[in-house]
């Protein structure tokens, strides 16, 4: 089909193939590139449409709110899937983060969430330093934390306790200048990761990992190391987005935070047209990516659609992006 | 394809005509987005031979292998089986068909045992589920007519690398295959391993099957295959009994040159030898790698270029990486300017003042997805930035100044690089170990698989980078590149260095003897070489 389309869009019939990047047309490349922010302003129009207040302040927040810790922990995510990896034990480190927290409230807002940060960054360290020196599979590291972790959280988390702090409660349901606080965090977070995959070494030497690992250390980049910093951040960001879940609902559930989360940020990064087997992180189309599956769930559960049948629009979605990747890598490789 | 599928359903189970050839192939061309992999190639396989098949890398030997048993499809010529035109479009109906091959990687599964292995797919049922006595029963019986020594109950992960390839040979005997392809058998076998697979595959011939035989370790080749055809370019340049050639002579088929006939300069773009200092600026002594480099060890002065000659196998490119620290050695002394340099980090020799452009341009080379000037600046980042912030000012002045001093062509410094010629993906990587002012700068096969105008290109700029005082250590396949382009030829043989050319002695001729493993003063063949030479 994306032939066709290419065959209608290009008006010289008798143009001899010309290098495949000067031509701009919409085929599986491009889709996977755009198609994300295509279906962000699809589901917006078709809203404004088809729901009621919709456009309201209080429905925007609402989205945005619940949103933001999942863009945070995407971006973790779309880090270490641009190294080629994966990290499943981001939900576990968001649950072990609520069990700390409560566990450090006394050292005040700043103690309790610095406290958190620091479990975070301890798992990451260690997925990324069992990956990066002892070889294991990063699926399988990550596993295995993600196990361990869950049953740390619950030993030491336990049951619901609710959070009565007022920094919590601030940071939770308080804003500046109309922004949320939560949603501010997730704006600066974007930042920074843009910034770190944009204009730093580091940004640059993870895509080139990613890219072709055994180029890379050939070339003598510090292999290893970045490896392990991806994870510690991947770890840390976690630990941000538990942090602010807690914030948000004041109260630390660490047997129920963060469940399922892992996936929802590998979705998130996907359908952001961040290729799975690495060489490439995409920041923004991450951010995209957690805004549409987001607002699919809201699009549907907004029109008395049971949050099961959202699930498996989503799946759907997920199939139709990781499609979009693999097609245009199999035509590729049949032109080449 | 010019024939459909004449392949697995026709086959009779009487062996049909046991007096004809079993392989008969006739014109068989296949090349892959224009370039010619075989030309025209004729071969022929009779029952109880066991065949060497022989070329040097990019000769067509694995293409030819895979036209054989269904990988690729040839574009045009004839493959008859049994005196039956067939066209195999799997491995599996090839195999079905009665042609087994057996790869340097061992295909079977670790986990399984011996004899699950052999009947991989075929077990004996008993009231349908998988008889596992009879099994073993028909195993045993199987390993102990071809003579080896194995319990087939073991898990095959657990035995060494020669029995698992026996066990692969034993499975092709299984199947009742009548012609066996073995594809470097040999490479990763100790010599007793390779003496009882030896005596496996003679049994086989004994019994009528015909065998393929593929190897780098020339001295198999006669003690093991009466036949040998050698492919080089696509073609079949020679077929004959194996006895009638000595290894001078092979050599040469190989390499496509006379030894008698040997033209004086001219089909490289090096200039004349390169003027350099006394001391050594890379000296490199005892590298020691277990099964792989004996000892090997080399000097280069500032401004010469070392050629490293060997046949495949010989250990060129490990000599290299082992320099480079991306080889783990048991012992290698490597020192640039007098400075030790501790092996084993390629971090460490890059910074002492090391470069390698390696080999295999898409494995170890490039980062596809990424720009012309990222890959450019990819090792010198850390140089090109401040407090871990990239300057792209900085990074652009430099990849400008490569591209316009390599001609590098591309769209635009962000084309992906990809998207290249061969010869342009060789000018960035090029460039890429040149921004590391390098003082020893490692060439494996800089000019393999690129055109004839880049390889001009990258030929002068090797003259260039030694008249500049870099020591250039330069492995090539191609005989004039060696001879022209090097100072001195350091010549390996099996892992180690068999000889030194240099000076008068620096001929082709002379390189061909010693790259066949003799020394040219005491191999008898040499001797008519060299005189020829002088004229």
């Amino acid at each position: 089909m994306a032939e066709q389309t290419a065959t209608a869009a290009q008006p010289a019939p008798a143009a001899p193939p010309a290098e495949p990047h000067t031509r701009r047309r919409v085929d599986g490349a491009w889709f996977r590139r755009n198609g994300v922010y295509l279906g962000l302003v699809v589901l917006v129009v078709v809203n404004l449409v088809i729901t009621p207040h919709f456009a309201s302040t209080g429905s925007l927040r609402l989205q945005l709110v619940q949103v933001a810790p999942i863009i945070v922990v995407s971006l973790g995510m779309a880090m270490v899937i641009g190294t080629g990896g994966i990290d499943l034990s981001v939900g576990a480190v968001m649950a072990m983060t609520a069990a700390v927290i409560p566990l450090y409230i006394g050292y005040g807002t700043f103690g309790a969430i610095a406290a958190g940060l620091i479990a975070g960054l301890l798992s990451g360290a260690l997925a990324g330093s069992v990956i990066s020196r002892v070889g294991v599979q990063p699926i399988i590291a990550t596993l295995a934390i993600m196990v361990g972790l869950r049953g740390l959280a619950n030993i030491t988390g336990g049951q619901i306790k609710s959070i009565r702090d007022p920094g919590f409660r601030e940071l939770g349901s308080g804003d500046v200048l109309g922004i949320p606080w939560v949603v501010l965090v997730a704006v600066v977070v974007t930042l920074v990761v843009w910034g770190l995959m944009t204009r730093t070494t580091f940004g640059r030497q993870l895509v080139a990992i990613g890219g072709n690992a055994r180029a890379s250390t050939l070339a003598g980049l510090p292999v290893k190391r970045v490896l392990t910093t991806v994870y510690v951040l991947s770890g840390l960001l976690a630990a941000l987005a538990g942090a602010l879940l807690v914030a948000r609902n004041q109260a630390s559930d660490p047997t129920r935070l963060g469940q399922l989360v892992e996936l929802t940020a590998i979705t998130a990064v996907v359908v952001g047209g961040t290729p799975l087997t690495g060489g490439q992180v995409r920041v923004l189309g991450t951010v995209a990516g957690a805004l549409l599956m987001q607002l699919i769930t809201f699009t549907l559960v907004a029109h008395n659609i049971t949050d099961s049948v959202a699930q498996m629009v989503q799946a759907v979605i997920v199939i139709l992006a990781v499609y979009a990747q693999v097609g245009t890598r199999m035509r590729r490789r049949s032109r080449a | 394809m010019p024939h459909p599928t004449a392949a697995a359903p026709g086959r009779a189970p009487e062996p049909p005509d046991s007096s004809g050839p079993l392989l008969t192939v006739r014109g068989v061309t296949k090349s892959f987005s224009g370039v010619h992999a075989l030309r025209g190639v004729d071969f022929t396989l009779e029952p109880g031979s066991i065949h060497a098949l022989v070329g040097e890398n990019g000769a067509g030997k694995s293409t030819f292998i895979k036209v054989l048993t269904g990988v690729h499809a040839a574009d045009s010529g004839e493959v008859r089986f049994l005196g039956e035109p067939v066209a195999f479009t799997r491995p599996a109906d090839a195999q079905n068909a009665g042609i087994s091959t057996i790869y340097q990687e061992i295909n079977l599964v670790p986990l399984l045992t011996v004899a699950q292995n052999i009947y991989l797919g075929r077990e004996p049922r008993r009231f349908g589920l998988v008889d596992t006595r009879g099994l073993n029963r028909q195993a045993a019986a199987l390993v102990e007519r071809l003579g080896i020594d194995v319990d087939v109950r073991a898990e095959l992960g657990s035995l060494g690398l020669g029995v698992q390839q026996m066990v692969a040979l034993a499975r092709a005997v299984s199947i009742d295959a009548r012609v066996v392809i073995m594809d470097e058998p040999t490479s990763s076998l100790e010599v007793r391993e390779v003496e009882t697979l030896f005596g496996v595959a003679r049994t086989l011939a004994g019994s009528g099957v015909g065998l393929v035989f593929v190897s780098h370790r020339l001295d198999e080749l006669w003690a093991l295959c009466d036949t040998v055809t050698v492919l080089r370019d696509g073609r079949v340049v020679h077929t004959g009994a194996m006895a009638a050639l000595d290894r001078v002579g092979l050599v040469s088929l190989m390499l496509g040159r006379d030894a008698s006939d040997v033209r004086a300069a001219g089909t490289t773009d090096f200039g004349e030898s390169h003027a350099h200092g006394d001391a050594p600026l890379l000296s490199v002594s005892g590298v020691e790698v277990p099964n792989r480099l004996h000892g090997v060890g080399l000097t280069a002065r500032p401004g010469e270029v070392v050629g490293l000659g060997g046949l495949l196998g010989s250990g060129r490119s490990e000599t290299l990486k082992a320099i480079y620290g991306d080889l783990s050695t048991t012992s290698a002394d490597v020192e640039i300017q007098g400075q030790r340099v501790r092996p084993g980090s390629v971090s460490r020799a890059l910074r002492a003042g090391i470069a390698l452009l390696s080999e295999d341009r898409k494995a170890e080379g490039i980062i596809p997805e990424m720009s012309v000037r990222d890959n450019i600046a990819l090792a010198v980042l850390p140089r090109m930035s401040r407090g871990g912030l990239v300057s792209d000012a900085r990074i652009d002045a430099l990849v400008e100044v490569f591209m316009r001093r390599l001609k590098i062509k591309a769209s635009s410094p962000q084309q992906k690089v990809r998207e290249l010629s061969g010869g342009n993906q060789q000018k960035v990587l090029l460039a890429r170990w040149l921004a590391t002012e390098p003082k020893v700068f490692l060439l494996d096969e800089p000019t393999r698989g690129i055109d004839v105008g880049a390889k001009r290109e990258v030929q002068g700029l090797i003259d260039e980078l030694a008249g500049q005082g870099l020591a250039v250590v330069l492995v090539s396949s191609e005989m004039d590149e060696l001879v022209e382009g090097s100072d001195r030829v350091v010549v390996l043989h099996d892992g180690a260095v068999s000889g030194e050319l240099d000076g008068d002695r620096l001929t082709s001729a002379d390189l061909l003897t010693a790259l066949a493993g003799g020394i040219p003063s005491d191999a008898g063949t040499a001797a008519g070489a060299e005189r020829s030479d002088r004229g």
